[in-house]
């Protein structure tokens, strides 16, 4: 640590927004060559402080001073602070999905002579660059045809083009599965080394603790604490403490199994790729889910377990081949979405904002979107009984908002979820399956969506979560099925087993040897 | 500046186009020396301009679905030499040839449907065919001849004696059947307000404050009352009528505004063009069936531009090569002025008729201060860019809003508290 010094000083940084004060005298140190982390409940001022540091709220629009390598900058735009060099990685990618990776690594930067692009050259150079964030693929694929993993390095190698010394990842991993995400710490542990910072925002509690340096916490737009890896050590429940401004002893809300029969049972359930129908997505799948159950499906990403489910709930991907669907012993039509919702199956999709919700939309319609004859008389859409549904789903699942008649794009993450969730409980489902239900949503908000799961399930619905987080998974099913490839590779006990048994059952692997003692829950 | 708040609600934005179409009226008034505010002159607008209104609550719904129609002025001018000729030449009665019309556009409708839901064409490129298509056959139909209409058929235009509500009864210096509509209007207007409160007083505990109530129920009462005035109180100068009255064609505009805004927004369909258009990736897996929505709004403006071209038939008294060019671009026009995205998802029937006023008082306003159509053109060109511009400015600053930008400063500041900040009250 003989070169510690300070790479980035951000001095009593305050901001308003009519009516709002986003951030509130923040100070915050960054040293040299450190993975220097953030993290905060939604709304909490985060990615307004890195809108602030970028140049995307260009100096004058917010108080306080800003200070790097010793010198104070005044950016204007995101360009004057690339400038300086600094990048910033946006949750939201931008690639260009036809061109290649070479060019989209250079784009906006490409080098000429006389006006022309050497091609070559640019390709040899992409090459290298490539080779610091091990992304190993030829350099002229399109960036479509890559996962999110590698497109997310593309905008790493992207920024390292620039000869950057500071780097800003907004929610790097909150897409990418355990694997990608510790390649990607990884990289960024490179990068360090090779003398780079990097500032993480992150929701991903123990990816942080295990790789930052150093974590500043914000809560409502003021700084809490800095907390140094080297000096205190983190303890998570100190994290949390200090984002939600209370002690969480529990991050899962305590539960009591109390599974009755069964409710769900799906048999030999084949679907083909639509793509590539000699592929399998889904082949000969067997599971069932007992009412009143919380059942996980873990699996890598990839492994098709939204593509099941879509499959299953209104036939909505892949070719049908064959299988069916029984709820409560009956065996039931679920050829389309309104068929299955007739049948009492939901499907609350990932991605809110993408697959879920009508962002245009206020809270009170996007409640009653599903299940529009529940609230019809006659043909017509009765008002009065949409605003009773809407204010009932407010107060049940205390989704935050002024009104009913708010946009849902002005509600916090969890409280979209929640929303979300309420629009898919109005249709009276027996069976709820949840796709990634506390994705990107602070830990407050997933403890109430974890509460709502368990009150559904004391109601005697059947639970289904699929979850890319296996803590998650851990914490909150009783029981957890793998999928892998198409088909299901093991059916645990939730309390029985760890995250390393499902992890090899996740990768295909098989279970534990015998010899391991949490081998013992797998049925 | 609270109790501003609590009058407009959450349509601040709508009432900003209805200023925006207030000021240029009493603009217009002011410059003209009071020519616009008169009966004949809004009997005027509205015959006038009844075309864009009826197709504008079809293009609304085709823009929020996320598509746009170009093919409407031909459709409606093919339409219109069919039934022109089928009355002039073929015996068929004037109600036979709507109904043939009508049924004419829905097959036309059913087309640009077929290519855009099950063929999956963009709706530029469908509707583009469609434009020239129908274009090259109202030509080839009619022979690029005038055809003229029959008497009764001027009705739905306007143009003749009987092309407004007429006279009966007591003469108490209005017309009766314009007064009775402006009073039933005011009736249902406060009964509905009032009941609605009531009822939501009475289901969730809470509703508007009561004067609120009141105070819009009663500036809509002025409205409405002076509106009825103004059809009602002139004199008429055709033969055999004693007061001027509501125009036919507003007649049918107000019925299909009625029971196009039910449509749009109290339906299952209405409701599903609009998450269609706002997320077409979400709408299917909500239960929605996407192409069958893309083909019935297809299929509705079609029926629409048809009774449009046919209303502007019984205005022109004959069905002329020209009629109905460039019409899609003023209708298109009306609908993004009256507050429709360009990305689909938003804009609303009333808004779009607005939308369709403003322009109409500014090509009326401009003509009675005697300068020229180009001056028009060039005016409500502008006009459009600025609205559009308000409309894309909002969707950076993440508001979906429009005029409601130029009254940013009516609108309080909102308090609008993080989430965070909600969470710690809520632990406290």
């Amino acid at each position: 640590m003989a070169d510690s010094d300070v790479i980035l000083e951000m001095r009593s940084i305050s901001k308003h927004f009519p009516g709002v004060k986003a951030l509130d005298d923040v100070t915050m140190t960054v040293e040299r060559k450190t993975i220097h982390a953030i993290c905060g409940e939604n709304g909490a001022g985060k990615s307004t402080l890195m809108k602030v540091l970028t140049g995307v709220w260009p100096y004058g629009t917010y108080s306080g001073r800003i200070l790097f390598n010793g010198e104070e900058m005044r950016f204007k735009t995101l360009k004057s602070s690339e400038k300086a060099g600094i990048a910033i990685i946006h949750q939201e990618l931008s690639l260009i999905p036809e061109l290649s990776v070479t060019e989209n690594i250079f784009i906006g930067n490409e080098s000429s002579r006389r006006g022309l692009i050497d091609w070559d050259d640019a390709r040899r150079r992409a090459e290298a660059i490539m080779g610091r964030v091990h992304l190993d693929v030829d350099p002229d694929t399109p960036s479509k045809n890559l996962g999110v993993g590698q497109q997310q390095l593309i905008e790493i190698a992207r920024a390292l083009s620039k000869d950057i010394q500071l780097l800003v990842l907004d929610e790097p991993t909150s897409a990418l599965n355990e694997e990608e995400s510790e390649n990607l710490l990884q990289i960024l542990r490179d990068l360090k080394a090779e003398g780079i910072t990097s500032i993480m925002i992150s929701h991903k509690l123990e990816e942080l603790v295990r790789s930052a340096d150093a974590i500043t916490i914000i809560r409502d737009g003021r700084t809490v604490e800095t907390l140094k890896a080297a000096e205190d050590g983190f303890d998570i429940n100190r994290i949390i403490r200090g984002m939600v401004g209370r002690p969480l002893d529990n991050r899962y809300p305590s539960h009591q199994s109390n599974a009755a029969q069964e409710l769900l049972s799906v048999k030999g359930w084949k679907v083909a790729n639509p793509i590539r129908p000699d592929k399998l997505s889904a082949d000969d799948v067997d599971f069932f889910v007992r009412a009143g159950e919380v059942v996980g499906f873990a699996g890598l990403m990839g492994a098709g377990r939204t593509e099941l489910f879509r499959s299953i709930v209104g036939r909505s991907w892949g070719n049908y081949l064959s299988g069916e669907v029984r709820v409560g012993g009956r065996a039931v039509d679920t050829s389309s979405v309104p068929k299955a919702i007739e049948a009492g199956i939901a499907y609350v999709p990932e991605d809110r904002k993408v697959l879920g919700l009508n962002l245009l939309d206020t809270v009170s319609r996007t409640i009653v979107s599903a299940g529009l004859k529940r609230v019809s008389q006659h043909l017509l859409i009765n008002n009065d009984m949409e605003v009773v549904a809407a204010e009932k789903a407010r107060d049940e699942l205390k989704i935050k908002t002024p009104s009913i008649v708010e946009g849902v794009d002005k509600l916090s993450g969890g409280n979209q979820q929640k929303t979300l969730l309420g629009k898919w409980l109005f249709t009276e489902p027996l069976v709820l399956v949840l796709d990634e239900p506390t994705r990107g949503i602070d830990v407050g908000a997933k403890y109430e969506i974890y509460s709502l799961i368990f009150q559904q399930a004391a109601l005697g619905k059947a639970i289904v979560v699929i979850s890319s987080e296996l803590p998650e998974l851990l914490g909150i099913c009783d029981r957890i099925y793998t999928f892998h490839e198409g088909r299901i590779t093991g059916d645990v006990d939730a309390k029985a087993t760890n995250q390393e048994e499902l992890m090899r059952l996740m990768t295909g692997v098989g279970p534990a040897p015998a010899n391991d003692q949490t081998g013992e829950g797998a049925s | 500046m609270n109790r501003v708040k609590e009058f407009f609600g959450g349509s601040l934005r709508q009432s900003g186009m209805i200023f925006a179409l207030l000021f240029l009226i009493i603009l217009f008034q002011v410059l003209t020396g009071g020519k616009v505010l008169t009966s004949t002159n809004a009997m005027n607008i509205i015959n006038g301009n009844s075309y864009v209104f009826v197709m504008s609550m079809g293009m609304v719904l085709v823009i929020v679905i996320g598509q746009i129609d170009l093919s409407v002025g031909s459709v409606a001018a093919f339409v219109g030499i069919i039934v022109a000729l089928l009355m002039a030449n073929f015996g068929v009665p004037w109600w036979g040839g709507i109904v043939i019309g009508l049924l004419i556009g829905a097959a036309v409708g059913a087309f640009h449907g077929f290519f855009l839901a099950k063929m999956t064409i963009p709706g530029f490129i469908t509707t583009l065919a469609g434009m020239m298509l129908f274009r090259g056959l109202q030509t080839y139909i009619g022979n690029s001849q005038s055809i003229p209409t029959p008497e009764e058929f001027w009705v739905l235009g306007g143009s003749s004696a009987n092309g407004s509500l007429p006279d009966w009864g007591p003469d108490f210096g209005l017309n009766n059947s314009t007064l009775l509509c402006g009073v039933v209007a005011v009736a249902f207007l406060w009964w509905s307000n009032l009941r609605t409160r009531k009822k939501r007083l009475a289901l969730v505990g809470q509703a508007e404050a009561l004067w609120v109530t009141v105070a819009k129920s009663a500036l809509l009462t002025v409205v409405i009352a002076y509106a009825t005035w103004l059809f009602a109180a002139g004199k008429s100068d055709l033969p055999g009528r004693v007061h001027t009255a509501l125009p036919i064609p507003g007649v049918i505009v107000i019925v299909l505004a009625i029971f196009y805004h039910v449509l749009s927004q109290r339906t299952a369909f209405g409701r599903h063009i609009y998450a269609v258009g706002g997320n077409r990736l979400a709408a299917p897996l909500t239960g929605i069936n996407v192409p069958r929505t893309y083909f019935f709004t297809m299929m509705n403006m079609s029926i629409l531009a048809a009774l449009a071209g046919m209303m502007f038939i019984g205005r022109s008294r004959a069905s002329g090569p020209a009629d109905g060019t460039g019409w899609e671009l003023d209708v298109i026009a009306a609908v993004f002025v009256g507050g429709a995205a360009v990305y689909g998802g938003i804009g609303t029937v009333l808004g779009s008729l607005v939308g369709g006023l403003v322009m109409a008082v500014l090509n009326n306003g401009i003509q009675l201060m005697g300068l020229g159509t180009e001056i028009g053109k060039i005016v409500k060109g502008l006009v459009l860019l600025l609205a559009v511009t308000f409309d894309v400015m909002n969707k950076i600053a993440g508001r979906p809003s429009l005029i409601g930008r130029l009254m940013d400063g009516l609108r309080p500041k909102k308090d609008a508290p993080s989430d965070a900040a909600e969470t710690k009250a809520e632990t406290a």
